[in-house]
């Protein structure tokens, strides 16, 4: 590899994406006669505010059709130091979309020697996907959730988005991937202005148990092979993951409340 | 048609020569030095803004002297080149070393072939996890390598400096101790440096991927 060098009118300035093109390769290639069932998808992903920013989380299981084809995938990224961005849809173009997008972010820092506003972050992330649209027309749908502290607004916003990359804000919570009408309703019915960060990541632990009790390719906790689903946080002080320890100690309190009142009675 | 002059090849290379060094010692001198936690670099540069050391990638950093539109278009070069590399391969696989070449062959194919040469000095650092194992490749206008592991020295009058700094340097200072090092060796005897004047950034391996990390004049005091 040498050093890319260009001329005024070729230089890609600070789009990473661009310059990858520019080296001969395609970041979203066009894909043809892919049947849905036989490749890997990502599956349920939720964010919400609290008082002091944002938290954001998915579960660990990958489907291929009915088959689990990953117990612990991962799907909650974080884009750089103060953003996340979570997955569902198609898991491989997925992945390789964070990995650019976060390539992008840093890329765009180093080159311009400051980052780009939360705003400017969730707009490429929509270019992306609109890059993506040709694949996402033939089975490889990828849909994210973005969401990050705003350090200019000092308050976490929510993003949520469309195959084509259309991009709506949200105000409170977000929710991603087949699971999401379930967990969704969770946060709906929970929800409320003033939440700690405890108390959110609460909130999110029973919105992916219900979707994974009511959806066959949400994973909740898996306690038999120690395999939680993945929560950060993100405030003015950066992205944080909440540790397994808390994450399983929240979805076995749940469970505990929820098999004392559905448990069969004995005959 | 007139025949153009002929000129032996040694005088063509020693104007050229002169002319970026002439071009390099007109801008004020930047040092690199290893400390405890990987690399230590001051720059004196009285603008916060137009920077001379910055981000490559996570364990590399970059420092130029001279023109400065020409070392920052080296600079986005080498940002591009390590964010390629890294895309294509994976980031373990980004080095200082083939960065350092790179530019070599870029600077040393601009000093033959082109109108004039680059009137820049740069510095390509590198650290590792393990204290001691940090790198200091120098390259010079024409292209020549020239790799260190304690301290460098680039821009004008950098044998003074470096003289300066021989004497006071030692392994695995304080980020504290080796400002003052720095700040002592540019400055000189005549006068003195406030923080105002000074450009300071690191790489520093506590700091988990991305080392790079820049000091604000305000925080200098607090190091």
């Amino acid at each position: 590899m040498t050093l890319p060098s260009f001329d005024a009118s070729t230089d890609p300035g600070s789009d990473f994406a661009r310059l990858v093109r520019q080296q001969g390769t395609e970041p979203f290639p066009p894909a043809e006669g892919i049947s849905a069932n036989e490749i890997t998808h990502g599956t349920t992903c939720v964010a919400v505010r609290y008082t002091d920013g944002v938290v954001m989380a998915g579960d660990r299981r990958a489907t291929a059709g009915n088959l689990i084809s990953h117990r612990s995938i991962e799907k909650v990224f974080a884009a750089d130091r103060h953003s996340a961005v979570a997955i569902a849809g198609a898991a491989g173009p997925a992945v390789e979309m964070v990995r650019l997008f976060q390539l992008q972010l840093e890329h765009y820092e180093k080159v311009e020697g400051s980052p780009l506003s939360l705003e400017g972050k969730a707009n490429q992330l929509g270019q992306m996907l609109r890059s993506n649209l040709p694949a996402a027309m033939s089975g490889l749908a990828v849909v994210p959730i973005f969401a990050g502290y705003d350090l200019g607004r000092q308050t976490g916003r929510l993003f949520e988005y469309d195959i084509t990359g259309g991009r709506y804000e949200e105000a409170d919570y977000a929710a991603t991937g087949s699971g999401s009408l379930h967990a969704d309703t969770v946060i709906k019915v929970g929800y409320r202005r003033d939440m700690t960060a405890d108390e959110a990541i609460e909130l999110l632990a029973e919105s992916l148990f219900q979707a994974a009790d009511a959806d066959s390719a949400t994973g909740g906790a898996d306690t038999l092979r120690g395999i939680y689903p993945i929560m950060a946080t993100m405030s003015n002080e950066g992205f944080e993951r909440v540790t397994d320890d808390v994450v399983g100690t929240k979805f076995a309190e749940i469970a505990e409340r929820f098999a004392a009142n559905h448990r069969s009675e004995d005959v | 048609m007139t025949t153009p002059f002929y000129v032996a090849p040694e005088q063509m290379m020693k104007d050229r020569a002169d002319y970026a060094r002439k071009g390099i010692a007109r801008g004020r001198s930047l040092i690199a030095m290893s400390y405890e936690n990987g690399v230590f670099i001051c720059a004196e540069n009285p603008s916060s803004t137009l920077h001379k050391v910055s981000e490559i990638y996570d364990r590399i950093g970059f420092a130029g002297v001279g023109k400065y539109n020409e070392f920052d278009q080296l600079r986005i070069a080498g940002i591009r080149h390590a964010d390629l590399k890294g895309f294509t391969y994976s980031r373990e696989d980004v080095e200082a070393r083939s960065l350092a070449n790179n530019y070599a062959q870029m600077l040393g194919q601009t000093f033959t072939h082109e109108m004039k040469p680059m009137e820049v000095e740069i510095l390509v650092a590198e650290i590792t996890d393990t204290p001691g194992e940090e790198q200091l490749f120098h390259i010079l206008y024409d292209g020549t390598v020239m790799d260190e592991t304690d301290y460098v020295v680039l821009g004008g009058d950098s044998e003074a400096i470096s003289e300066r700094v021989a004497a006071t340097f030692s392994q695995s200072m304080s980020a504290a101790a080796a400002l003052e090092v720095a700040r002592n060796a540019l400055a000189g005897n005549d006068r003195t440096l406030d923080d105002s004047e000074l450009e300071v950034a690191m790489l520093d391996r506590t700091r988990g991927r991305r080392t790079f990390t820049r000091i604000a004049d305000g925080e200098l005091q607090n190091l």
